[in-house]
């Protein structure tokens, strides 16, 4: 127990001496998480719509394909995308690996079928005849799009603080693909793993501590998003 | 019809899964008609709407709109902003009822005071006024179609298409929300298409009406002529001439018809040939029963029967009779038990002349007799 608590006032500590480090690495796992969340938004709701919008053979393999994303284990993403980014590797020339791109990158290949697939289904769950409804109304596709969007934004938010909490907590892709470089690739996570490896549990609990917090106000400031101008 | 067409249809065709679901040959709409279309369901009612609508391209065939084809989804796209439609489930955004008919509007490019101006008249026609701040998931069914109907007309559309709009309210909610729509239509002089199944609901407000079965129409006129001369038994019976008689012809004079069915004489008004096989249809609630013949009465015919089976329906009773042929009839509870109505209780219906339509005659003395 007096663990837990020495842990907790060392991270109020470090949080209320702005260590540079610990600041740095919360920046970080804020700004790649935060990126790999946008990249995956753009990318999986595009796909979600896509699908859900249109009707093609082979539909039913490709949402049981994205369902099945939703799943993928971070160290197997972060093991493909280390050999493909590896200096002979098909994208080695990017000289990527290693660097907090590599980690975007590896974080949006796990957040992307995340928000796709839950995406999806908010998508799905709408009533079929609502797009003829909007289109009768005079809309245009992407005025429909729009209003289909903002009819499942409820769910489609919460699909956005799904692929978010799974990146922001993520430790084997951010790893393997960041190498947990001080000062450019290390990541609250990454530093946990570290530093409790180290027997520093006092700052492990600190990180781990700011990591909470950090989830929960972006996930605040969504639920915001998501719960505004609902009338009662 | 004197005005030039506003919508219309040609050898229209529409195929769903390598099937024909919908062929239309002809179909015309003048300025401020109400179309009803009934049918069964899966007759290519709403399959007819959806491509009215412009949100079905057909497989073949054209549909004009003031003359003008909608043959590319460029054209269909524009002609969408001129028609609107209301579906079985009112279909609401979630917000409140002011942003629905809002949002409507807005995909108009109708915004600020105008908006604001145009959402209160149109909540104000349908009497949803006070509840335009109240959350659209927070409605009654009735509620909510009120609101999907006035989401709809606040655009001014110059078609309204309606796909079984009260099929889903109970039926005084139906029947106030019926009444107050067939005032809005008269007022603001919109034409529209109503598809439904019910024939009482077609006869409240529309001025023709078509009847579809298996993705074709049937038959197609003004309200009367579709109602009172049916031209196919199926027609007869969904337009509720529900008692159809194969007769033959034994005397015509004057426009007035002898007809022999199951043993009995009665008297049609109509033209037919001597010896000729007709079909007559008769409605229920042209059918009065009483325990004798009444001597002082103008109908025409005064047939004796027997009561065969009495049927709960709604406020009334359907009484089925059997007079040599069927006949049918609706009766009060009053009078199904001050003439003891039951089953084997001998009675005598009378119907007028006029009440006796004639559905279709054979060709000039048949052999093979209607069936």
């Amino acid at each position: 127990m007096d663990l837990i608590w020495e842990g907790l006032r060392q991270a109020l500590a470090l949080l209320l001496a702005l260590d540079p480090e610990v600041l740095g690495i919360t920046l970080l796992s804020l700004k790649v998480s935060g990126l790999a969340t946008l990249i995956s938004v753009v990318l999986g709701l595009g796909a979600a719509v896509a699908v859900a919008l249109n009707e093609f053979p082979g539909k039913r393999v490709v949402i049981a394909l994205m369902n099945t994303g939703m799943g993928l284990p971070p160290v197997v993403v972060g093991l493909f995308v280390t050999v493909l980014l590896w200096r002979n590797g098909p994208f080695g020339f990017l000289g990527i690996l290693y660097t907090p791109a590599a980690i975007i990158l590896a974080q949006a290949v796990i957040a992307t079928p995340i928000i796709a697939g839950l995406g999806l289904a908010a998508l799905q769950h709408l009533p079929p005849a609502l797009r003829l409804q909007i289109l009768s109304l005079g809309a245009t596709r992407s005025q429909m799009i729009w209003l289909l969007l903002k009819e499942a934004r409820l769910p489609l938010l919460a699909a956005v603080m799904a692929g978010f909490g799974g990146v922001i907590s993520e430790v084997g892709a951010s790893i393997m693909v960041g190498g947990n470089l001080k000062g450019s690739t290390r990541v609250l996570t990454t530093a946990t793993v570290m530093e409790t490896s180290r027997g520093n549990f006092e700052v492990a609990f600190a990180l781990s501590f700011i990591l909470l917090v950090l989830a929960f106000s972006v996930n605040a400031l969504l639920t915001h998003l998501q719960q505004r101008g609902r009338p009662r | 019809m004197s005005a030039a067409p506003l919508l219309e249809v040609q050898d229209l065709l529409v195929r769903r899964g390598g099937a024909t679901v919908l062929e239309v040959a002809s179909l015309a709409l003048a300025p401020g008609d109400v179309l009803a279309l009934i049918g069964p369901n899966g007759a290519g009612k709403s399959t007819l709407l959806l491509t009215l609508a412009a949100l079905l391209a057909p497989a073949a065939g054209t549909v004009r709109f003031q003359g003008e084809a909608l043959d590319s989804e460029r054209r269909r796209q524009a002609f969408r902003r001129r028609v609107t439609m209301v579906f079985q489930e009112p279909l609401l955004f979630d917000t409140t009822v002011g942003g629905n008919i809002a949002t409507g509007l807005g995909l108009h490019g109708v915004t600020g005071a105008e908006c604001t101006r145009r959402v209160q008249e149109a909540a104000e026609r349908f009497g949803i006024a006070h509840l335009l701040d109240r959350s659209a998931r927070r409605l009654s069914g009735g509620e909510g179609q009120r609101t999907a109907l006035a989401r709809a007309l606040a655009l001014r559309p110059e078609l309204l298409l309606l796909d079984e709009p009260f099929s889903a309210l109970d039926p005084p909610t139906r029947s106030g929300l019926m009444d107050d729509l067939g005032r809005i239509l008269g007022d603001t002089g919109t034409t529209a298409v109503l598809a439904t199944h019910d024939q009482a609901e077609a006869a409240r407000l529309a001025t023709r009406l078509a009847v579809l079965k298996d993705g074709r129409i049937l038959q197609e006129g003004g309200l009367r002529q579709v109602m009172n001369h049916p031209g196919d038994p199926f027609v007869a019976t969904f337009v509720g001439m529900e008692s159809l008689l194969p007769c033959r012809v034994i005397a015509a004079t004057e426009g007035l018809l002898t007809l022999a069915v199951g043993g009995q004489e009665i008297i049609a008004v109509g033209e037919a040939e001597l010896g000729q096989g007709v079909l007559v249809g008769i409605r229920p609630e042209h059918v009065t029963l009483s325990l004798q013949i009444d001597k002082t009465s103008s109908a025409r015919n005064q047939v004796p029967g027997t009561v065969t089976k009495v049927i709960p329906w709604g406020p009334f009773h359907r009484v089925e009779l059997s007079c040599g042929f069927d006949l049918c009839t609706w009766v009060t509870p009053q009078s199904l038990s001050e003439l003891a109505l039951a089953p084997g209780r001998p009675v005598v219906a009378a119907f007028k002349a006029t009440a006796v339509h004639v559905i279709r005659t054979d060709s000039q003395g048949g052999p093979e007799p209607l069936g």
